[in-house]
């Protein structure tokens, strides 16, 4: 089957997209950016060509004539089992890392080579619970959910056994870098995938062949397009490069064909764009040098108030009395909060104001670039935060009146979809 | 505001009419390091309503401030020289090409030959559209003892130039500015020399205006923005109203209209162009800091600026300005009423949509500058206006004149690569890329 | 006259403060049919336009609690702020009830804003009153007395009174003593700071500008009766400090009362210059716009927006710093503000060599926080109050 690739690469995530020569979106893939563009780019493509693999299951359980919903239920119960199965292979080459690590220190107390083989067997028996059905995990990153079973055991550990805690931490952060890099720790579809058909509580002949079939189908790679803040950086040819503006009003477009107006809000910048018919880019603006209004503004307060960037927003929706914040200055921030908080006002009033102040700052650039025109859509991280959706929602209804407004749950994938758009174009011998 | 011939790089590729400037220039350097000697007067001046050819009869060499500041910038020095400012007091807000020069000013006074510039024996405030100049020559006032004699030029408010306003600047030519030049060289105010020089300053204007009109060619034989800077430079500064200007005119406007017929684009630093993709017209000032990593970011995409703003603030000759030797002072103020900067928003509009017309661009771009507010408040009420227009799109960047630390070069060339593939997408006829 | 009560004074100068939409103004206009012309900060000759009917309104830009959702989108971040809380104001039609705005030559700025101003409003006149920078009456008074005989046509042109000279020094008159009694109020804080504390004098200064300049004069006169006769207030141990750098983009109030709270007594400062422009009385005469123009050449304050001469750059403050008996002086401009920032350096040498301690800060005229300022100002009313007193 063949397919092309859009990756684009953020400030603070890498994400790919696959997708097939019908158009349909076939996978989806994601993970930390990093110092090595490169390996962002393998992690989050293998991770999406994975995700693809998924997709054709659910095609073949299709052809094979299951219902919608039964189809649905397979297909989660097989990836539960899935993830599980890579995050035990996971494990097993942090545990490798770690064991090759601790040999090479010349120097380490006693107790380190078993400290270190207790937390990774507490790990490898609680790999169950964490992907028991219904369980909910905090982050789909493997650096996350072992990051943050591992330092909980360490410290267990370390009061236990008496190693020091920043021993057995340092050594976690050297290893994960290798780990969350590795795409055989990651491991192949079809080992995972069988292994997960072998754990399920009773037979699923279906599903088997269809694993089968998705597994032993060969995915070839037609065309590939990089996008994103660091696309200079990518590893790709110039001619495969394309910038985040048009990939983002391409994709928007795929996603809400409606399309006009486009406002993404990430971590490093803002952009408002407006795009055609056809999801071209017709004017665009980004915001200036300062990250006043960004999401970076967001982590800042969220890091000031010792909450997570996703706890922002629910907090701000409590608010019944917005305070009024001029300065979305970041290097303010800090400042402006602890005076506001000194003077006693409560901290959803303040956070209401912040993300009312954030939205200002974007409605500015939307004027900037043309105004607003329906339908509008708005992605990027800031676009999960309900208070920011809410204020934002009110502007726009204020200065231009009543229009629809998309927001789509796979906003982050926006400018990856946009690219893998571009690639599939370039393969089929339309022009860039 | 202008420049002439920045110094270049080795390795930068030239052609033989900025071999031909950089010697003016060096001569022009020479002779003012010289001066504390063979006696010759000075006057620091402005380039926009710069009175080249008045200076000229009285025999005074022109000492241009804002071209020290962009040279200090492209031979890497204004970074030192602002932070020194900065520590001076001088505030980080304000424009950096102040900063520049106080700083090289009290960092021995070097000047980008590597000589040292004379003191002045005149501060010449010609304030013309920009308020930064008259704080800009108090600062100096302070620092040498030399007469200060200010020519204030009317701001073109109503998009145009009232009998009352030519009067004003006429009135204070005859009774302040030339009084001031005859006390501080002696001589009696020559009107025949001016007129000659007048003359000669009308021919050049001829020949410049002819090559900046080649970029109405497909493909233009000239950059209009980053190349212009050396076209513009001896007519900007110290060489209007010679004949070595009208000599280096007349050069120019033969190799460029060589290169015309010969289907040449423009030759930039890095060499020869290559097939121009992009015509574009720019408004604002180039960023000097990193003037030719700048120029390649257009280069690269295939993008020539075919107008730019940039290179009328010296003088608005392509709208028919010349100077008159029939009317020697009231040219004058016609020439500084009708600088670039000191014309109204509407008219700046107006002009930058008869460009995109005239030279056929695709679209326009504006820089916009940090540090000088003539040029750069309102520009995004300029860019809204004239997309609306003239449909064309516009790009939106912002740097600085001579402070690196607003030069960020990843951001600019997203922006610029960002609006070139727009540009492109938008020129093909939109093959739609539906999705489902 | 009787006096009204000291706190229903401060509650009518506070709600014309705080009346973004010019209630007054619209009212004025319902009673009279005449024109509004509303103006920029600084400088412009209200007396003028007076005497031709018209009613001047002072235009300072926003507030702390205006929200800027329009403004911004027409400038980038390295631009003052007052030029956003104008647009903003323009646009959503606070400003409506003005006929037109003069745009005096403050920087450039404010200089292009009277171009956008035209393209915005196209209906509305919008004359850049390009003030002269040579004080020679047959230069920059000659260029001078014609571009205000070039406004004056205008007004005529939307339906003023053409302007007479009986009218203009009738205008004049009302406009000294508008100007005496501001001189007043400046002599009570010079002498009984405690009286008028400044960020109440300011909420007056702010109110005149959207009043007739009778009500004006006559809303100061109550105010300063008011407070001689209120027992209440007592001196207080603060430190004397002259303010400098507020002239155009006005200080959020909130900033003024930190800066009293933290220990200064603002004896005299820069806000809303156009007031007290003109230093002294205009003699009227037989020419009285010549009057006009001779005042504005010859008696008007050192802004940082006029051309200063060497030697003299200074001296004004220093001057102002000693006849107010000030302990030292802050240097409170708004950010992005070219005429303070790039004179502030001159000062400061004009103000050392005179041994007078200052400090600087700056600030939007939407700021909403002022820890940083607070703590500045109070060390420098300490330092200063330990000096005075050692």
């Amino acid at each position: 089957m063949r397919y092309a690739v859009g990756i684009d690469l953020g400030s603070t995530t890498t994400k790919a997209v696959v997708l097939g020569e019908d158009r349909r979106p076939l996978g989806r893939g994601i993970t930390n950016s990093r110092s090595n563009y490169e390996v962002a780019c393998q992690v989050a493509l293998s991770e999406a060509l994975i995700d693809a693999r998924f997709s054709l299951v659910a095609r073949e359980l299709e052809a094979f004539g299951l219902e919608p919903g039964a189809r649905e239920a397979l297909r989660l119960e097989l990836e539960r089992l899935f993830r599980a199965e890579q995050y035990r292979s996971q494990l097993a080459e942090l545990r490798r890392v770690l064991d090759r690590n601790c040999r090479r220190l010349l120097t380490k107390p006693a107790a380190l080579p078993a400290a270190l083989t207790r937390i990774l067997d507490r790990m490898g028996a609680e790999v169950g619970d964490l992907y028991a059905p219904g369980a909910r995990r905090k982050s789909d990153f493997f650096r996350d959910l072992a990051g943050s079973r591992y330092l909980a055991l360490a410290e267990a550990e370390a009061r236990a056994s008496g190693v020091g805690f920043d021993l057995l931490a340092g050594a976690f952060d050297k290893a994960i870098l290798e780990v969350e890099n590795s795409a055989a720790a990651a491991g192949r579809f079809e080992d995972h995938a069988r292994a997960a058909v072998a754990r399920l509580s009773r037979p699923e002949p279906l599903l088997h062949a269809a694993v089968d079939r998705a597994a032993a189908t060969e995915l070839v790679q037609v065309g590939s397009v990089g996008t994103g803040y660091g696309r200079q950086k990518l590893p790709f040819p110039e001619a495969q490069v394309r910038s985040e503006i048009l990939c983002h009003g391409l994709g928007a477009h795929a996603l809400f064909p409606g399309t006009r107006t486009v406002l993404d809000i990430g971590g490093q910048d803002t952009k408002a764009i407006q795009v055609d018919a056809d999801g071209i880019v017709t004017s665009f603006q980004m915001n200036d040098r300062c990250a006043a209004g960004c999401g970076r503004y967001l982590g800042y307060i969220a890091d000031e108030m010792s909450l997570g960037l996703h706890e922002l927003g629910p907090l701000a929706s409590e608010s019944t009395r917005p305070v009024r914040i001029n300065s979305t200055c970041t290097v303010f921030a800090g400042a402006e909060l602890r005076e506001r908080l000194s003077l006693g006002e409560k901290r959803e009033d303040i956070l209401a104001g912040l993300h009312r102040a954030i939205i200002l700052r974007a409605m500015s650039l939307l004027a900037r670039s043309g105004g607003v025109r329906d339908q509008f859509t708005f992605t990027g991280g800031v676009a999960k935060n309900n208070a920011a959706v809410a204020a934002l929602k009110a502007l726009l209804k204020e200065n231009y009146g009543e229009l629809q407004v998309n927001i789509s749950e796979d906003s982050i994938y926006t400018g990856a979809l946009g690219a893998s758009l571009f690639a599939l174009r370039d393969a089929s011998g339309g022009a860039a | 505001m202008s420049g002439p011939a920045p110094t270049p790089t080795p390795e930068a590729s030239k052609d033989s009419s900025q071999l031909r400037q950089k010697e003016m220039i060096a001569r022009h350097f020479d002779r003012l390091a010289a001066a504390p000697e063979t006696g010759e007067k000075t006057a620091y001046t402005f380039v926009p309503g710069n009175l080249s050819e008045l200076l000229l009869s009285f025999d005074v060499l022109p000492v241009l401030p804002e071209i020290n500041s962009l040279q200090s910038a492209m031979r890497g020095r204004s970074a030192d020289y602002i932070s020194l400012a900065e520590k001076l007091g001088h505030s980080e807000d304000v424009c950096t090409y102040v900063k520049s020069d106080i700083g090289m000013l009290k960092s021995g006074n070097i000047g980008p030959t590597g000589q040292r510039l004379p003191n002045p024996d005149l501060l010449l405030l010609s304030y013309t559209g920009c308020f930064t100049f008259m704080k800009w020559f108090e600062l100096l006032a302070q620092e040498y003892q030399a007469p200060v004699t200010m020519l204030q030029v009317p701001y073109q408010a109503d998009g145009r130039i009232t009998d009352d306003m030519r009067r004003y600047v006429v009135d204070q030519l005859r009774r302040k500015v030339i009084p001031t030049l005859e006390q501080v060289t002696g001589r009696a105010y020559d009107e025949d020399r001016l007129r000659e020089c007048l003359a000669l300053s009308a021919q050049a204007e001829d020949d410049l205006v002819a090559v900046l009109r080649a970029a109405r060619h497909r493909p233009s034989p000239i950059d209009a923005y980053f190349g212009a800077v050396y076209y513009v430079g001896p007519i900007f500064s110290s060489f209007r109203g010679t004949r070595a200007a009208v000599d280096y005119y007349r050069a120019l406007r033969e190799e460029i209209e060589q290169r015309m017929a010969h289907g040449l684009g423009p030759v930039t630093p890095e060499g020869e162009m290559g097939a121009e993709r992009f015509r574009i017209v720019v408004e604002g000032p180039p960023n000097w800091t990193s003037f030719r990593q700048f120029w390649k970011m257009f280069s690269d995409e295939g993008a020539v600026c075919v107008a730019s703003t940039y290179a009328k603030v010296g003088g608005m000759y392509d709208l028919g300005f010349r100077h008159d030797p029939q009317r020697p002072l009231e040219s004058l103020a016609e020439y500084c009423l009708g600088c670039y900067t000191n014309l109204s928003l509407p008219t700046r509009i107006d002009l930058i949509v008869r460009y995109l017309e005239e030279y056929e661009a695709d679209g326009f771009l504006i820089n916009s500058v940090k540090s000088c507010n003539s040029f750069s408040a309102g520009q995004l009420h300029i860019l809204r206006e004239v997309e609306a227009r003239s449909g064309r799109p516009g790009g939106f960047i912002e740097s600085d004149l001579v402070d690196p630390r607003y030069f960020s070069a990843a951001n600019i060339k997203n922006r610029l690569e960002s609006y070139f593939q727009m540009l492109q997408q938008k020129s093909r006829n939109p093959n739609p890329v539906a999705a489902s | 006259m009787s006096t009204p009560p000291l706190a229903e004074l401060v509650a009518r100068a506070e709600a014309l403060y705080l009346d973004y939409r010019l209630g007054a103004v619209r009212e004025w206009k319902r009673k009279t049919g005449g024109l509004a012309i509303g103006y920029m900060p600084i400088y412009v000759p209200r007396e003028l336009l007076h005497a031709q009917g018209v009613l001047p309104v002072g235009v300072m830009g926003g507030r702390e609690d205006l929200e800027i959702i329009k403004g911004d989108a027409y400038y980038q971040s390295y631009i003052c702020h007052i030029p956003r809380s104008t647009i903003e104001l323009g646009l959503n039609g606070s400003l409506d009830p003005l006929d037109g705005m003069l745009f005096p030559a403050i920087c450039d700025v404010i200089r292009n804003l009277s171009g956008m101003w035209q393209s915005l409003f196209p209906d509305k006149l919008a004359h850049y009153l390009d003030l002269p920078q040579d004080f020679d009456p047959e230069l920059g008074g000659r260029f001078y007395r014609h571009d205000l005989e070039r406004l004056s046509a205008s007004l005529v042109e939307r339906g003023a009174r053409p302007l007479t000279s009986e009218a203009l020094a009738r205008s004049i008159e009302l406009y000294n003593a508008e100007r005496r009694e501001v001189r007043a109020l400046y002599e009570l804080r010079r002498t009984q700071p405690w009286k008028l504390p400044t960020h109440e004098l300011y909420l007056f200064l702010r109110a005149a500008l959207v009043l007739p300049v009778e009500e004006s004069t006559e809303l100061f006169r109550q105010y300063r009766q008011a407070v001689l006769d209120d027992p209440g207030r007592k001196p207080l141990d603060q430190a004397r400090v002259v303010l400098t750098g507020s002239f155009c983009e006005q200080p959020p109030l909130g900033l003024i009362k930190t800066l009293e709270r933290a220990g200064c007594s603002i004896v005299d400062d820069d806000f809303v210059q156009v007031l007290r422009f003109i230093r002294s009385d205009i003699p009227v005469g037989d020419d009285p716009l010549g009057a006009l123009v001779h005042a504005f050449l010859t008696d008007a304050m050192a802004s940082p927006t006029r051309y200063v001469d060497r030697g003299r750059k200074g001296a004004e403050l220093v001057q102002r710093v000693r006849a107010c008996g000030a302990e030292g002086l802050l240097f409170c401009a708004p950010s992005f503000c070219d005429p303070a920032l790039l004179d502030q350096p001159m000062l400061v040498k004009a103000v050392e060599a005179e041994g007078i301690a200052w400090t600087a800060f700056k600030y939007a005229e939407n700021s909403g926080q002022f820890q940083v300022i607070r703590e500045q100002a109070g060390t420098f009313a300490d330092s200063i109050k330990l000096w005075s007193n050692a």
